[in-house]
């Protein structure tokens, strides 16, 4: 296992962002309130963010922040508001909640030991240091031989699932 | 640089307490927020993936982009459905929702 | 191709008609509807069983039935002519190869194969002449007796199938045909004796003649399959004109018997006479004659005179030669069948005779002198007089005959004078309840037309019966009494000689001769030819058949004992003498009583065939005059060449019949003729003028009154009068020794073990076996398959039931699972693609 070269600031950067992502998960999971359960996730999707640019790609750092905390974390509350008379719950887990704490767990550990420490114990540093920007990205989302199509095909998708999601949430008249 | 396996093992970490959450709890909202976390899971092991072993290769950011799109649809036309779930039973835990039992 | 012209092939014609007329009228013509027996339409007899139906055959039909069976019996009685013709202008027929004869393969029996086939020979002519005839005038007669019988159709198609019978018999050229003609001849006896079936008198006759007969039938029918299995052949050409057979067979010792000294021929011949003892009633198989006079008299005719024993007689003088092989009776050496038949014989003729004297029914006297003439013939056999036998035989068939139908027409006019003098059937009731029935029959029949034969042709059918019937109603009546334990159950009750001094009660017995008397005045043509038969039969010198023939016998039987000192034929001579002397004095006995002196009842005052000549009148006349012709004129075909005046008359040449039978047997067995002898003759004479005149002085001269007793109850004590009255009891010792035992025997062993028991026993442990296994199927059904069956479908039940509680709707639940497994691939592929090693 490659521990890398020791405290550098982005480790340290690493080591924040990681309690964040993980704190708010866990906050999300075993919160009673869902309010509370959504704060958390936005808590969660904010260290991802800072994944995000920490990892070079900053324009999906801020899609993120924009996107998933800005649109669907307020959908989430929104969703709980709307939802408000369960909110309060006695009891946040079913019946099988330790089996399914030990199904999770074992995924991450067979994830662990099966797959990330043979594959990749021993890698190290990025490949290089340079990196593809926002441009190419841009690029490669509208150019005729990239992703062009993809890029078309989900923003259909986004206007059928709004219509969708209308549709069904819809109140009956 | 910090390990690609470490990134690799908070996003596995991620993604098993999302599983845990939509395997063990009753609210389906807290389902769907299990869900959200399992997804990003997988958009970290892209971006990391992408930066350590393919940088040159638009495909890796592309892709998250594309699972964050869908994850997007995802949650609204599911928060309706809870939506007009509840409207119709009172109810937004999964346990209420078992019409296929047989 | 079969040339009917050519006298070879004829023969097969002669039994042909008779036989088609049988299945013509029994098939076709006859048309009867079914009535209530004791319904006035039916004019035969009461019947003794309640709610009987009979037959009462269509007018049409009866006409029908009449014409077919006489066209049948007329076709073989031409067609026997033509033969007869041919035959007898054939000279030496018989010698050699010189028959008619032709056969056929019959039945293969694998190895070999039995044949059919006729033969004309010397005897077979000669029969062929007489048979038809005789039977001819019963068929004649038939039509005119039973015209007023409701069955009469079925009556001539009986009589055809007999006639038929006994005419396959005479042509048969094997004894197996010969049997087969026998036993048909039985069966019809026993049908034609039992014809009035609703009496049960009659036929309970009919059984004791059919199985009387049987037993005899089932030894000869040993002696038959001894004789093939020994020759390999049954044709009597083969065997009987065939030296070497007969020497093979006389020198071979018989089966188990054979260390007696018995050779083959003797135990074939034993057997095969004892076949002739049942169906020719010889002692002691003669019990069933008497009782067939049950039958209509037409059919005792034909039994008792033209066919059926005279088929017993013929066979045993077909076979003679088989007889004969070892011995010569000519000399004094006897075989034993040769024995057997001379003992019997003469012991019959005399043992019958004895039993003639004392019987008061005219039919039953007549009876039991058939069973003793049978015995002369047996006896002549029996010493070696072939042709002296044989012609016996014919001559006894023409006299016989012309008794028997001469009797009935006798009853008829009895019956008629009864009828006539009693006209209301309520009266006929109490006159007496047994004839009631007949009377009543006349009251419902031509109660008017009395006068007309039809009336008394119908007592004439009823008398016969109701003869037997009156018995049913017993007491009274010493004669009825007497016949009453003939035809009752075979013990009936024997007559005490006191009864006979009773007078005579109000059942009437047409037959009973007492009741007769001084018949000749009002019947005299019925008279006259049965006093000529009757004198025939008693052998009056020199004009009668029966003379002739019988002193023949007595010639033969002197001679040999004249030269050779022969015990046997001594002892046979002087039986038959004794027996003559009673024949010719029972016979004197019965036309006295029944012919001369003065009425004795009312009835026979008024007794006659009256009335204007009719069909019925002259059918029941013509057959009596042509047999009494006969009767008077066959005898001369027999007379010895020298025989004083008559010889030279009638036999210049020599013995017509003599020299033409003599063929039929070998040159070496061909009897010796006997020189005229005046002994014999002498003794002929004097038998029989002698037993005719003390028969007359008894009974004619100072003729019975009415009401007087029998003469001979005088001269014998009364405990022998009433032992021949009973015929020695021999039926009642035949009831106690064999019928009461055999009864016994099958109610209780065969019904009651053997039916019950052991077969119904059988058939139900059987069901209840398979039952009980039906029952264990039933279980195991219930429970193995059933089991099984019905716990698979509830087991798949059960576990359905249990498996779908993991569908539980919850979704979570699901994710979980499939989580599981993806763990367990994931597993699987982690450990196999080897990073386990790797971490470690």
């Amino acid at each position: 296992m490659n521990f890398g070269e020791g405290l550098t600031p982005e480790a340290f950067a690493f080591g924040l962002f990681t309690i964040l992502t993980l704190g708010g998960a866990l906050g999300v999971v075993t919160s009673l309130n869902l309010v509370r359960a959504a704060i958390w996730l936005m808590l969660s999707l904010f260290g991802i963010a800072g994944y995000f640019v920490l990892l070079s790609a900053p324009f999906l750092a801020s899609v993120q922040v924009l996107v998933y905390i800005g649109a669907i974390g307020i959908l989430f509350s929104f969703a709980v508001m709307l939802t408000r008379g369960m909110t309060n719950l006695k009891e946040r887990f079913n019946d099988q909640w330790w089996l399914a704490g030990l199904a999770a767990l074992t995924a991450f550990v067979l994830l662990m030991v099966g797959v990330i420490v043979p594959a990749f114990g021993n890698s190290g540093a990025p490949v290089s240091d340079q990196v593809t920007t926002t441009v190419d990205l841009g690029v490669a989302l509208v150019s005729g031989n990239q992703y062009v199509l993809p890029f078309e095909v989900a923003s259909l998708l986004l206007t059928a699932a709004m219509i969708g999601a209308i549709v069904i949430a819809r109140e009956d008249d | 640089m910090v390990p690609l396996w470490m990134y690799l093992t908070v996003a596995a970490a991620l993604f098993s307490i999302g599983m845990y959450g939509v395997l063990a709890r009753r609210n389906a909202v807290a389902v769907l927020m299990g869900i959200e976390l399992m997804l990003n899971a997988v958009n970290l092991n892209l971006i990391a993936f992408w930066r350590y072993l393919t940088p040159f290769n638009m495909s890796g950011q592309a892709f998250a982009a594309f699972v964050l799109v869908v994850a997007a649809a995802e949650v609204a036309v599911g928060l309706a459905i809870i939506i007009a779930v509840y409207r119709n039973r009172q109810s937004v835990e999964v346990e209420d929702v078992d019409m296929l039992k047989g | 191709m079969v040339n009917f012209n050519d006298v070879n092939y004829l023969p097969w014609l002669i039994p042909l008609g008779p036989m088609l007329a049988f299945a013509i009228i029994a098939l076709l013509t006859n048309r009867s509807r079914l009535v209530p027996a004791t319904s006035h339409e039916y004019g035969g007899h009461h019947p003794d069983y309640d709610g009987m139906l009979v037959p009462v055959v269509a007018p049409w039909s009866r006409v029908l039935s009449i014409v077919v069976g006489m066209a049948g019996m007329t076709a073989a009685w031409l067609m026997s002519l033509v033969v007869f013709f041919q035959g007898i202008s054939t000279s030496k027929l018989g010698l050699d190869d010189k028959v008619f004869e032709s056969s056929r393969n019959w039945l293969a029996t694998g190895v070999e194969t039995f044949r059919i086939g006729i033969l004309v020979d010397p005897l077979t002519v000669v029969m062929l002449f007489m048979v038809p005839l005789v039977v001819m005038c019963i068929f004649i007669y038939s039509i005119g007796y039973m015209a007023h019988d409701p069955r009469q159709a079925r009556f001539f198609a009986l009589i055809s199938l007999f006639a038929g019978a006994m005419l396959t018999l005479v042509v048969a050229d094997n004894l197996l045909l010969l049997f087969v003609g026998w036993e048909v001849m039985g069966v019809c006896s026993y049908l034609l004796i039992g014809f009035w079936y609703e009496k049960k008198s009659a036929y309970r006759a009919a059984i004791k003649a059919f199985t009387t007969t049987r037993v005899a039938d089932v030894i000869m029918l040993l002696g038959i399959v001894y004789l093939y299995t020994m020759t390999g052949t049954l044709s009597f050409r083969d065997i009987l004109y065939n030296p070497e057979v007969l020497a093979m067979l006389a020198g071979t010792p018989a089966l188990i018997v054979g260390s007696w000294g018995i050779s083959a021929a003797g135990l074939i011949g034993m057997f095969l006479i004892i076949g002739t003892i049942g169906k020719s009633a010889q002692f002691p198989l003669h019990v069933w004659l008497p009782d067939a006079m049950e039958g209509p008299t037409p059919v005792s005719a034909m039994i008792h005179a033209a066919a059926m024993v005279s088929a017993g007689i013929y066979a045993i003088i077909r076979m003679y030669p088989l007889f004969e092989a070892g011995g010569h009776p000519h000399s004094g050496e006897f075989t034993l069948p040769l024995l057997l038949m001379a003992v019997v014989g003469a012991f019959t003729a005399l043992f019958a005779a004895t039993i003639a004297l004392t019987q008061n029914d005219v039919k039953k006297v007549l009876a039991y002198s058939t069973i003793s003439q049978l015995g002369f013939m047996m006896a002549a056999l029996g010493i070696g007089a072939y042709i002296a036998a044989f012609f016996h035989l014919i001559t006894h068939a023409f006299f016989k005959a012309l008794l028997f139908m001469a009797s009935g027409s006798v009853i008829h006019a009895m019956e008629h004078g009864e009828h006539h003098l009693h006209e209301h059937h309520d009266e006929h009731g109490d006159h007496d309840h047994a004839h009631a029935d007949h009377h009543a029959h006349d009251a419902h029949d031509s109660h008017d037309a009395h006068d007309a034969h039809d009336a008394h042709d119908h007592e004439h059918g009823d008398h016969d019966h109701a003869h037997a019937d009156h018995h049913a109603h017993d007491a009274h009546d010493s004669h009825d009494a007497h016949d009453a334990h003939d035809h009752h159950e075979i013990v009936g009750e024997p007559i005490d000689a006191d009864d006979v001094d009773e007078p005579v009660t109000p059942h009437f017995d047409p037959q009973d001769m007492r009741n007769m008397g001084g018949l000749i005045r009002t019947i005299p043509v019925t008279a006259w030819t049965f006093i000529i038969g009757g004198v025939s039969l008693a052998g009056f010198p020199l004009i009668t058949a029966g003379f002739w023939s019988k002193d023949e016998i007595l010639a033969d039987a002197w001679y040999v004992w004249s030269g050779t000192s022969s015990v046997v034929h001594i002892f046979v001579f002087v039986m038959l003498a004794m027996a003559a002397f009673l024949t010719a004095f029972y016979t004197a006995r019965q036309l006295s009583m029944t012919f001369l002196g003065d009425h004795r009842t009312e009835a026979a005052t008024h007794s006659g065939l009256g009335g204007p000549r009719s069909i019925i009148s002259i059918t029941m006349q013509l057959p009596l005059v042509i047999l009494a012709f006969f009767a008077i004129v066959a005898g001369f075909v027999g007379v010895p060449p020298d025989f004083p005046i008559f010889g030279s008359i009638f036999a210049p040449n020599g013995n017509p019949f003599f020299d033409f039978v003599k063929y039929s047997l070998l040159t070496e067995m061909q009897p010796p003729k006997p020189p005229f002898n005046a002994i014999p003759v002498l003794v002929s004479f004097a038998v029989a003028l002698g037993g005719l005149y003390l028969g007359w002085r008894m009974y004619g001269r100072t003729p019975l009154k009415a009401g007087e007793a029998d003469p001979m109850t005088k001269i014998l004590s009364p405990s022998a009068y009433k032992l021949l009255q009973n015929k020695y009891y021999i039926d009642e010792l035949y009831v106690a020794v064999f019928v009461k035992p055999l009864k016994w025997f099958s109610k209780n062993v065969v019904v009651v073990f053997i039916d019950k028991g052991i077969i119904d026993g059988t058939i139900h442990l059987i069901a209840r076996v398979f039952t009980w296994i039906g029952d264990l199927f039933k279980v195991l059904n219930l429970w193995l398959i059933d089991g099984v069956s019905d716990s698979i479908p509830q087991g798949i039940i059960n576990f359905g039931a249990w498996f779908r509680r993991t569908q539980t709707g919850q979704i979570q639940q699901y994710m979980l699972w499939v989580l599981f497994a993806v763990l367990i691939i994931g597993l699987i592929f982690v450990v196999s693609a080897g990073f386990l090693q790797a971490a470690g």
